[in-house]
């Protein structure tokens, strides 16, 4: 068995012997839900359903009801897109680059990242599906045969390449995410009481018995899959800043892009599963699986990213004006005073300044500073998409054309709407499946305890 | 043909292992272990071999990076040469960089999801099917072992005797047919 220095921290707080994980794990699932449960269940649904009857509307009515227009052809759609695949980065990171590093803590918050990332994918597959204005024609980006026209779709766009990145990507989390689940629901079919839920578990776990033969196998899939994986979190997210950094707009044509928004998704992402984490191991009881060091840990992370994405802005600006290029130093200067200043500044703000207070230990320990900066991070990362999006395209090189967004209530009800969705997707989740990753917590349980690490004979295995 | 199945129960999976290495020292061959997550160290002593599903996950990765190059070559340099910003598709090896991105992309596609589909065929987990642990509650905190006796050289007597001090917890005997 593998063993760490006494003086780390211990993972799991508490005296806990297998079964008690079991019982935290599964008895949130296995008790009733808490009214909270419900009237959190009941808003994000209402939010959810407003957003899934915009869509409707407009798709009944068409791309107008937005408040694009012929000079800003992309606004809010784009940004939502990005701002959700980027939310989608931290769950893969968490499960398949840390599992690479061999990172114990990834164990604990793997499971509900890696829901969240595919909750978050889906969402950010709306904005372009629905963008179509015909989405029962969004088939047609798949390589058909050309009797639908004369054409096949193309290869040299980073839009098509966007497609096939976000659905391998997509496809491939939740793969990732359901073999890991297999065998922890299982746990909860045998467990399982009443018929109704015995049934639907046992569907659910696919027959899984344990195996000595199947566990060397789930551990080689797991293995590979991440080695699968890793390339794929940072493949993605380069792919969605091609959709940018290979046109000719000022401010977008920029070689930074790909490892700037790798860091800046992992950055967003790390900030939404705080935001998520801190709420659920409060309301599930899960305070010795999460707890402090877990948070910082987390932190840490976004403090390292963060600065990534603010020497990646200051790069912009320099370069921007060591180019020589009228019009990218233009795109720049425009962003900082012109009308979207606001914009700008917030991005600033939020994304620079806030992980930076992340290096004082008092603060990255706390639990509340932490929430209020995972929410700080989110609203920064949504504005720096909006600032790279709209501020680059409203003012194009005929000033004649030069024009404003203002978004519609059509636009801001899909974007409310998808946050709604997401979080019914996420409610559901922790409702009814495993939120931690109950097989992997109890391979570390020795290793990692506080029980075992305090126990006296701890040491006599060295 | 009939047959006697020992299942031995541990509550702790070193105990498990120490168990399990005295049996196999004494030539006693364990069919099968079941635990509720991976003991690592049993496969070698019950004779365990590794996986090669690794190999397989490689073979279906050049799969997809094969189908993938000569999908696009076919779509875009033979069938329809698109000309984009008057830099038409003549030759695939030219033009490589714009392909790469999905050639890695459908790489990963197949050789994760053929790995994935391959490994719950040989598992023979898929929906519907039934769990066969012995006991629910080796998916919770305890390892059975299973010892079947016609894999045996020995009678039953030497192997209750062998197991009387490895620890278990509860053990079973059951006759199948």
């Amino acid at each position: 068995m593998q063993k760490e220095a006494a003086i780390r921290e211990p993972l799991i707080l508490g005296h806990k012997t297998y079964h008690d994980v079991t019982e935290d794990v599964c008895k949130p699932i296995e008790d009733k839900a808490p009214r909270m449960w419900y009237i959190l269940f009941s808003i994000a649904l209402i939010i959810g359903l407003y957003g899934v009857g915009s869509i409707c509307y407009l798709l009944g009515t068409g791309i107008g009801v937005w408040g694009l227009n012929k000079t800003i052809g992309w606004a809010w759609d784009i940004t939502n897109f990005v701002w959700w695949v980027g939310i989608g980065h931290a769950g893969t990171l968490i499960s398949a680059v840390l599992l690479l590093f061999r990172q114990k803590w990834r164990m604990a918050i793997n499971r509900s990242a890696e829901a969240m990332t595919i909750f978050a994918v889906f969402m950010a597959g709306t904005f372009p599906l629905i963008h179509m204005g015909r989405l029962w024609v969004g088939y047609w980006v798949l390589p058909l045969p050309n009797h639908f026209g004369s054409l096949w779709v193309n290869f040299n766009s980073p839009l098509l390449w966007d497609v096939f990145a976000i659905s391998t990507y997509l496809s491939v989390s939740l793969v990732f995410w359901y073999i890991g689940l297999i065998p922890d629901f299982a746990t909860i079919r045998d467990r399982a009481k009443k018929p109704v839920s015995k049934r639907m578990y046992s569907i659910l776990s696919f027959g899984w018995s344990g195996r000595a033969k199947h566990w060397n196998r789930f551990e080689l899939v797991s293995l590979v899959l991440a080695g699968l994986a890793t390339p794929l979190v940072f493949s993605v997210h380069s792919i969605v800043s091609f959709d940018f950094a290979t046109s000719v707009v000022p401010g977008w044509h920029t070689t930074i892009f790909p490892p700037y928004f790798v860091a800046g998704a992992v950055f967003s992402g790390f900030a939404m599963v705080q935001t998520l984490l801190l709420v659920m191991r409060k309301a599930m009881k899960l305070e010795a699986y999460i707890h402090t060091k877990h948070v910082e840990y987390m932190n840490i992370v976004i403090m390292v990213t963060g600065s990534i994405v603010g020497t990646a802005y200051i790069t912009e600006l320099f370069i921007s004006w060591y180019s020589g290029v009228e019009y990218e130093a233009y795109a720049f200067l425009n962003r900082a005073t012109g009308p979207y200043w606001w914009a700008y500044w917030s991005m600033m703000t939020c994304n620079v300044i806030s992980p930076q207070l992340m290096w004082i230990r008092k603060l990255r320990r706390s639990l509340l500073f932490t929430f209020f900066i995972s929410i700080i991070v989110n609203i920064g990362m949504w504005f720096e998409r909006y600032v790279i999006i709209v501020t680059s395209i409203h003012r194009d090189y005929i000033p004649a054309a030069w024009s404003m967004h203002y978004p519609s209530h059509i636009d801001i009800a899909v974007y409310i709407g998808t946050i709604g969705l997401f979080f019914t997707f996420f409610l559901l989740f922790a409702r009814y499946f495993p939120v931690l990753a109950l097989n992997e917590i109890k391979t570390i349980l020795k290793g990692s305890g506080q029980s075992y690490k305090e126990s006296p004979d701890y040491h006599k295995h060295h | 043909m009939a047959d006697k199945i020992i299942y031995a129960m541990y509550g702790d999976d070193e105990v498990l292992k120490s168990s399990a290495k005295k049996l196999v020292s004494n030539g006693i061959k364990i069919a099968e272990v079941y635990s509720p997550f991976p003991v690592h160290g049993i496969d070698p002593i019950i004779g365990v071999k590794g996986t090669r599903l690794g190999i397989m996950a490689f073979l279906y990765g050049l799969t997809g990076l094969t189908l993938a190059t000569i999908g696009m070559r076919y779509f875009m340099v033979l069938e329809w040469k698109m000309n984009i910003g008057g830099k038409p598709n003549f030759s695939y090896v030219e033009n490589i960089l714009a392909f790469i991105p999905v050639s890695f992309e459908f790489t990963v596609l197949c050789a994760a999801h053929g790995m994935a589909i391959t490994y719950l065929l040989l598992n023979r987990t898929l929906p519907g099917m039934k769990a066969q642990n012995p006991d629910p509650r080796t998916t919770d905190d305890k390892f059975v072992m299973e010892i079947r006796l016609s894999d045996q050289s020995v009678g039953e007597d030497k192997i209750d005797e062998l197991l009387k001090d490895t620890g278990f917890e509860e053990l079973e005997k059951k006759i199948t047919e």
